[in-house]
């Protein structure tokens, strides 16, 4: 079946409060008597902090104190993850990174705070030559970040390069990005003995509440987490971070409610980045384009010691393609930085802008269409696993969109399509990544008056949760979508999945249906509203939870995976070197859609992001100074609305493997492919193959 | 920010009386003042609002020339009939800097006091920089990022460029900026408004402290004229590079064509001798306008980081010259 | 009110859009006590309580946002961009749009819900506030 989103179906519900400013962000929460917090950083990358020099600070007006690492309570140790940086800030007088914390002032306002927070100087000793990225040695990872295994291997890829008719090889590199949802991070503490009560930003509040506990030696029931809506994260308020960390030591500290609202500037430091990757990629063929060797390997930037990120570039490799030989590896370089972290899209996100490259190489070394070259790599089975797919709609994909794109009007010789001055280019990437998942659980309510309330710990961070929640919960009950009512974003709900890793939808949508159907066959028992009336009953509830180990007969023996094909056409000015998007046309492969609106909309978003990492998105961690050049919205640059052509999305298909709604995500995918399928349509423009993203001006010149 | 007073100024000399207060800066609608504030670039104890100055017009001169008053509003400036119709490179310069919203703020005064973007002279703490900091060194030439620097009139000081579009066109119309002081009225002209930065780079342009611009006349008849702005992402970003060209032509021969260009000097980069050379080339012609424009490159000084600057802005020049002159 | 969002403090991102006097403009940018004696209008302001402006339905019905953030400055915005005369191609909106950024990116939603709203604020259309 194949389904076009157009901008119809049910609206999200918390459409009227975000539109008429009353949906509550965690810096808006009311906190009378709060003391508002600003976080001084070292302007030095390594070393110790010799000297605080915190007086003209405590002059400054309405500061109420100036705190350094000894008068915070000294906190427990937490891995990373859950962590967003293994090393606990303000715990020593260490400095890991340009920007790590190194004193809070308390004042009456923000302002106040952030202009006494620059009169605070440091001097620092032990400071050293930043090691950069490229300058240490590649090293398996080896912490909790490492969700892959760092080097695999099936079949002899030697052999099978040795017995290609076509070879390509070539390395490929991404920038550091920065996720700068336009949400600085903010944190509202309040500690009440030794409860603890937090409004923080962030993308998963189980996890935050369990990392505060471990962190103050509490219970997670001491503590409790609320964050109904955040303005966006894209990965940066996945895991814990000074924000949230600080703000709850420094109320504990002073005995007050302390609110720390970080600066643009501090968005560049203290939530992590996408790290700067350097990829290697062969590829054999034979004459007819059959891959006989797929080597991929993969370096990222990291932060030293215990923790320290890693991202699985290399992994859709592994399921992608047929070949009897392929070969993955994973590696790390740690340097001086802060801990880099998951950002819009991790692992696939940076990998397939290199194997999709090399693709496209491939295709034009061979002289077969690129489309051609990858329905002819189709796999059975999944070539590393042996596992069956669980659904496998990449050949769909690509022929739906090369259908929707117009893409056999393409002449493949490189220049040879113009409008006017400008050179046009057509290019394609395959799009696919694997599938995560969480338990949640949903408490759901029916009443007599005939409302219906689900009531689930997650937060709105414009993935349009509450849309598929209401979406599912209509559909179980067959009732509008709009009835069903939903309050959310509270550690004192039961626990829904964290808004990380395209697993919301599949995991809590699942829990909803659980509950719904059960709470349906219920209110029939029961008679309906009328029934409940008629028996005196307010509500009835029901709690639905689906947790996906206990559920693992349904995906554990397949190769569970969401797919798609992105194709970009680009208009190149080849005298001044600028590339700008004429359209993009993606069909997805990402199971059921439950919220035909907001899926829309996120892989809107996703392709957007995809164009950032391609043409926009660097930042410069500076050789010597090892502190991020710009940080700012000035400095480092996203895409505007000026930027962003036609967009045509169009989802495929339905998965009963993946989760019992049949959902995937898609908040990721539509982030990947895209880098490749632009780079390829700039080669096709210009017959410049660019392997170093972003694409800039004098790369064209 | 530090913690200032304010206080309204009714009449330019009111405004000029609170500048004999080195403490004191006037503040117009404040889209650069207070960005200096807040990454304290600038720490005055007093702010002196000028924004109720009768200093808002837009007026054309008999003989066709205009006079910008210093607090127009860069949004009012490029909506003009007349300087739509007329000064197509001057509503060109507005329309494509900042946003909406920033140029509805934004005056033309305060548009030519703007300062530099480079990444040292803004950073969220001191870094050297002899801008912010005199004596303190240049980051930038030290090692550091020139990607978006100088490559000509630079200085082993400081080799910033200014980011401003409009004074960019202001330069190739021959724009006059009109300030007063204390000692009465002076004319500056637009080319020579920006300090290159020498071994005084903290003085960014050439207002003495007690002075305050009233506006920025524009002569009569430019001609032909177009606006070019070379970037990245494709609005609300500051120029790589950037050309401003004016031009009489007959029968697609230049006759007289003026060029500044932007984000290569730390003031708008007048071309003379591509200007001298420009007279009676085709603009049909590419190779004779490059040939042309690259006589006033023979100069270019770049930097490790912007070598590509020097080949950018000659083609810029001569793309900005071809669509003045209606050649596509 | 806490319906205006500071993003980035420093003009560079448009989520504290405001009008003042009926023009677009960024208030981190702007010192309160300059705006004495003018009329300032966010979001709360745009329509009675329990109404929607017909941009804040236009965005609505579009899906023009995701996380929210950025709202009330791309809503307010495109108040000005519409009463500026900005909105009568898709391609003019865009640029008139650009001076606030979206980081979910529903810039295409954007366009249309300003396209729509242009055509429902047109002198003489249908009053289309609803109370949904």
């Amino acid at each position: 079946m194949t389904t076009t989103t157009q901008p119809t179906g049910p609206l999200r519900p918390e459409g009227p409060a975000k539109l008429t400013g009353h949906a509550q962000y965690a810096a808006d929460v009311p906190a009378p008597g709060a003391l508002a917090a600003a976080l001084v950083g070292a302007s030095v990358p390594t070393g110790r902090v010799a000297a605080l020099h915190t007086a003209a600070a405590e002059k400054a007006p309405g500061v109420a104190a100036v705190l350094t690492a000894a008068d915070l309570p000294r906190l427990r140790p937490q891995s990373s993850p859950p962590l967003g940086h293994a090393a606990l800030p303000m715990q020593d007088d260490a400095v890991r990174y340009e920007g790590d914390p190194i004193a809070i002032v308390l004042a009456a306002t923000w302002e106040q705070a952030v202009h006494a927070a620059n009169l605070v100087t440091a001097e620092y000793a032990d400071v050293t030559e930043p090691l950069m990225f490229g300058q240490a040695e590649p090293v398996p990872p080896d912490s909790g970040h490492v969700l892959w295994p760092t080097d695999h291997r099936t079949g002899d890829v030697e052999a099978g390069l040795a017995a290609a008719e076509t070879v390509v090889s070539a390395r490929y590199t991404t920038s550091d990005r920065h996720h700068n949802p336009i949400e600085p991070s903010s944190t509202l503490a309040e500690w009440d003995g030794d409860r603890l009560t937090v409004h923080s930003s962030v993308q998963t509040l189980t996890l935050t509440q369990q990392t505060l506990a471990g962190l103050f030696g509490l219970d997670p029931e001491q503590v409790r987490v609320v964050c109904p809506y955040v303005g966006g994260g894209f990965g940066c308020k996945g895991y814990v971070w000074p924000n949230t960390t600080l703000a709850a030591a420094a109320a504990k500290a002073v005995g007050r409610p302390v609110r720390l609202t970080s600066t643009r500037a501090q968005m560049f430091t203290l939530n992590g980045h996408q790290p700067a990757t350097r990829q290697e990629i062969t590829l054999g063929a034979t004459a007819n384009g059959r891959l006989t060797a797929v080597r991929h390997h993969a370096v990222n930037a990291t932060a030293r010691g215990e923790g320290h990120f890693c991202e699985g570039a290399p992994v859709a490799a592994g399921w992608l393609y047929a070949s009897p030989a392929i070969q993955t590896r994973i590696r790390v370089q740690q340097v001086d930085r802060p801990n880099p972290t998951a950002m819009r899209s991790p692992a696939e996100g940076l990998g397939l802008f290199a194997l999709e490259s090399a693709m496209d190489e491939l295709a034009c070394a061979s002289g077969i269409d690129p489309v051609e070259l990858r329905l002819c790599n189709e796999p059975e089975v999944d070539p590393t696993t042996g596992k069956p797919f669980s659904s496998r709609t990449l050949a769909d994909c690509l022929r739906e969109g090369a259908r929707r794109f117009g893409w056999e009007r393409r002449t493949p010789e490189p220049g040879s399509m113009r409008d006017g001055n400008d050179l046009v280019g057509w290019g394609v990437a395959a799009v696919t990544r694997e599938t995560n998942r969480a338990a949640s659980t949903v408490r759901m309510r029916a009443h007599a008056d005939g409302r219906f309330v689900v009531e689930t710990g997650i937060q709105e961070i414009g993935t349009g949760t509450p849309a598929v929640i209401q979406a599912v919960a209509g559909e179980v009950l067959g009732i509008a979508p709009a009835r069903v009512g939903i309050e959310h974003g509270d550690t004192a709900q039961p626990p829904g999945s964290p808004a990380i890793g395209s697993m919301s939808a599949m995991s809590l949508g699942s829990a909803v249906h659980i509950a719904a159907t059960e709470l349906g066959d219920k209110l029939t028992a029961a008679g309906g509203a009328a029934g409940l009336r008629t028996a005196g009953i307010d509500y009835l509830e029901v709690e639905g939870r689906w947790d996906p180990d206990e559920d693992a007969a349904r995906w554990k023996d397949h190769s569970v995976n969401a797919y798609g094909a992105v194709f970009a056409e680009v208009r190149v000015d080849p005298d001044l070197g600028l590339v700008r998007m004429g359209r993009c046309t993606a069909v997805y492969g990402a199971g059921r859609v439950l919220s035909p609106l907001t899926a829309r909309s996120q892989a809107i978003g996703g392709i957007v992001w995809g164009w950032g990492q391609a043409v926009l998105e660097k930042s410069v961690l500076e050789p010597g100074r090892g502190r991020f050049l710009s940080k700012n919205l000035a400095g480092y640059i996203v895409p505007v609305n000026a930027d962003i052509g036609d967009i045509d999305i169009t989802f495929l298909d339905d998965d009963r493997h993946a989760s019992p709604i049949g959902a995937k995500g898609i908040g990721e995918l539509s982030a990947i492919g895209v880098g490749a399928a632009i780079t390829n349509a700039v080669h096709h423009a210009t017959g410049r193959r660019i392997r170093d993203l972003p694409i800039r001006i004098h790369d064209l010149l | 920010m530090r913690p200032f007073t304010y206080a309204r100024a009714a009449t330019v000399d009111e405004a000029l009386g609170a500048l004999r207060d080195p403490g004191t800066r006037l503040i117009a609608c404040g889209t650069e003042l207070v960005n200096w504030l807040k990454e304290g670039i600038e720490t005055p104890a007093r702010l002196v609002d000028i924004t109720g100055l009768p200093l808002a017009g837009i007026d054309v001169s008999d003989d066709g020339g205009l006079r910008l008053g210093a607090l127009a509003r860069m949004s009012d400036v490029a909506a003009h009939p007349t300087v739509r119709d007329r000064f197509p490179v001057l509503a060109e310069s507005l329309h494509r800097a900042a946003s909406a919203q920033l140029r509805n703020m934004a005056t033309i005064g305060g548009n030519l006091m703007q300062r530099t973007r480079c990444p040292y002279f803004r950073a969220d703490v001191e870094l050297p920089c002899n801008k912010r900091l005199p004596g303190s060194g240049c980051a930038a030439l030290d090692g550091g990022d020139t990607s978006s620097h100088a490559i000509f009139g630079w200085s082993n000081d400081c080799a910033a460029t200014f980011p401003s579009d409009l004074a960019v066109a202001l330069a190739a119309l021959d724009a006059t900026v009109t300030a007063v002081g204390e000692r009465g009225v002076r004319r500056i002209p637009a080319t020579g408004f920006h300090r290159l930065p020498g071994t005084e780079p903290a003085r960014h342009n050439e207002l003495a402290p007690d002075e305050l611009i009233v506006a920025v006349d524009v002569p009569a008849a430019p001609g032909a004229s177009h606006y070019l702005k070379v970037r990245e992402r494709a609005s609300y970003e500051f120029a790589v590079v950037s050309a401003a060209v004016t031009l009489h032509a007959e029968d697609g021969v230049i006759g007289d064509a003026r060029i500044a260009l932007g984000g290569v000097a730390h003031r708008p980069w007048r071309l003379p001798a591509a200007e001298q050379a420009l007279a009676g080339i085709a603009l049909d012609d590419p190779a004779g306008l490059r040939a042309a424009v690259a006589r006033s490159f023979t100069d270019a000084r770049p930097l490790p980081g912007n070598k590509f600057k020097v080949e950018l802005a000659q083609r810029a020049a001569v793309r900005a010259l071809r669509t003045a002159g209606g050649v596509q | 009110m806490t319906g205006t969002k500071k993003g980035c403090d420093r003009g560079e991102c448009g989520a504290c859009t405001v009008l003042i006097d009926g023009r677009r403009v960024l208030s981190c940018l702007t010192l309160a006590v300059g705006a004495q004696g003018a009329e300032v209008t966010t979001i709360e302001g745009l329509a009675p309580d329990g109404e929607l402006h017909p941009l804040q339905h236009a965005f609505w019905e579009t899906d023009a946002f995701q996380c929210g953030f950025c709202t009330a400055g791309q809503v307010m915005s495109a108040v000005g961009c519409i009463n500026e005369g900005h909105a009568s191609t898709d391609t003019e909106i865009k640029e008139w749009m650009s001076g606030n950024i979206c980081r979910c990116a529903a810039y295409p939603q954007i366009v249309s819900a300003v396209s729509a709203a242009a055509a429902a604020m047109r002198p003489g259309a249908d009053d289309e506030r609803t109370d949904r």
